[in-house]
């Protein structure tokens, strides 16, 4: 089973074992409710929604108050559905509280999020172009990204080619962060390494697609 | 930042935490130095240039001049690598960064002693 839990990345610090300092991602962690169960019968597919963090009533229109009213729990601020595998979704019950101690010291976690926006740039901010030289006659074409293409064959623009735009405030995941705390109580998470997006953005750490725990070690 | 986080390093901070030095402070760090298995200690004596504070991140540089280079080390307060700080002498200094000992040599770059107790 590949878990998910929502969380919200809270900042950055240091923390230190008995030979090196180890920069890590603070991570909120749940507590994350289970709003719905998708069934296999009724949704053809098996996922658990889950809700986190709370808000107000009167934030909520009138369907959504109706749907956190079914599953018996206060209104929740995000909603988001985890995929799992044929024959999981019997392990959970609608109503239940998933706490940041689904994870331990030594697991590998794939932490998406939505990275910082960074607007509208250029090819040498968004892609890595060199651009031009700075001296020996260049005119007015000093961070372009050269020529596009060819003349008839194609007679177009290759799909895909890299050009400005905007850069950013999309939906990166980042894979095998380690995890080097958790507290179970206040629902913190550590992970070694960054994580997509700005304190305060929410995030989704998922149990690694690709990568099992280390064996305990320490 | 955010009050979880600060808590969370202040929790970290060791017990008996604080600068035991000050900027302008000739100091002695024992640095563990692990070769394959054997850990080795490793003195770098200095003049303190710079303490850049933050509870459990702080970090100090320590200067000296080594063969006539200048040789600048960059230490985390709290690091496990650490096994001591001494202070070897102290000195009467007027800024809170001694970034302008860069660019003396010799007699110029000389701090005026204090006497500690």
């Amino acid at each position: 089973m590949r878990l998910g839990l929502l969380g919200k990345k809270l900042g950055m610090t240091q923390i230190f074992t008995e030979t090196e300092v180890i920069p890590v991602t603070v991570i909120q962690v749940g507590p994350c409710t289970v709003l719905q169960k998708k069934t296999p019968d009724r949704d053809k597919y098996e996922a658990i929604q889950l809700g986190f963090l709370d808000k107000k009533e009167t934030r909520c229109t009138k369907p959504e108050r109706g749907h956190f009213e079914s599953a018996g729990v206060t209104p929740k601020k995000v909603v988001q559905e985890i995929r799992l595998e044929p024959g999981e979704v019997d392990q959970f019950e609608v109503g239940q509280e998933l706490r940041a101690d689904v994870f331990h010291v030594g697991d590998f976690v794939d932490v998406s999020g939505t990275s910082k926006g960074k607007g509208f740039q250029g090819v040498m901010k968004r892609h890595n172009f060199s651009g031009f030289e700075q001296t020996h006659g260049t005119h007015e074409y000093f961070r372009h990204g050269g020529s596009i293409g060819c003349r008839l064959t194609p007679g177009r623009v290759w799909k895909g080619k890299r050009m400005a735009g905007q850069m950013g405030n999309r939906s990166v995941t980042v894979q095998n962060l380690e995890v080097c705390r958790v507290d179970a109580e206040r629902n913190i998470v550590m992970v070694k390494g960054a994580v997509p997006g700005a304190p305060n953005g929410y995030v989704t750490v998922y149990q690694a697609k690709k990568r099992k725990a280390r064996p305990a070690a320490n | 930042m955010n009050a979880i986080i600060q808590q969370l390093e202040r929790e970290s901070l060791p017990e008996e935490s604080g600068l035991t030095f000050r900027i302008g402070d000739t100091v002695r760090v024992a640095v563990k130095v692990r070769e394959g298995e054997k850990v080795r200690i490793q003195n770098f004596e200095g003049v303190v240039i710079r303490i850049r504070r933050g509870l459990n991140r702080t970090t100090f540089t320590v200067r000296k001049v080594s063969y006539g280079v200048g040789v600048e080390r960059i230490f985390p307060l709290y690091s496990p690598n650490i096994e001591s700080i001494t202070v070897k002498s102290r000195a009467r200094v007027r800024r809170a960064k001694l970034y302008y000992l860069r660019k003396r040599f010799g007699r110029a770059a000389k701090l005026k002693d204090i006497r500690f107790r």
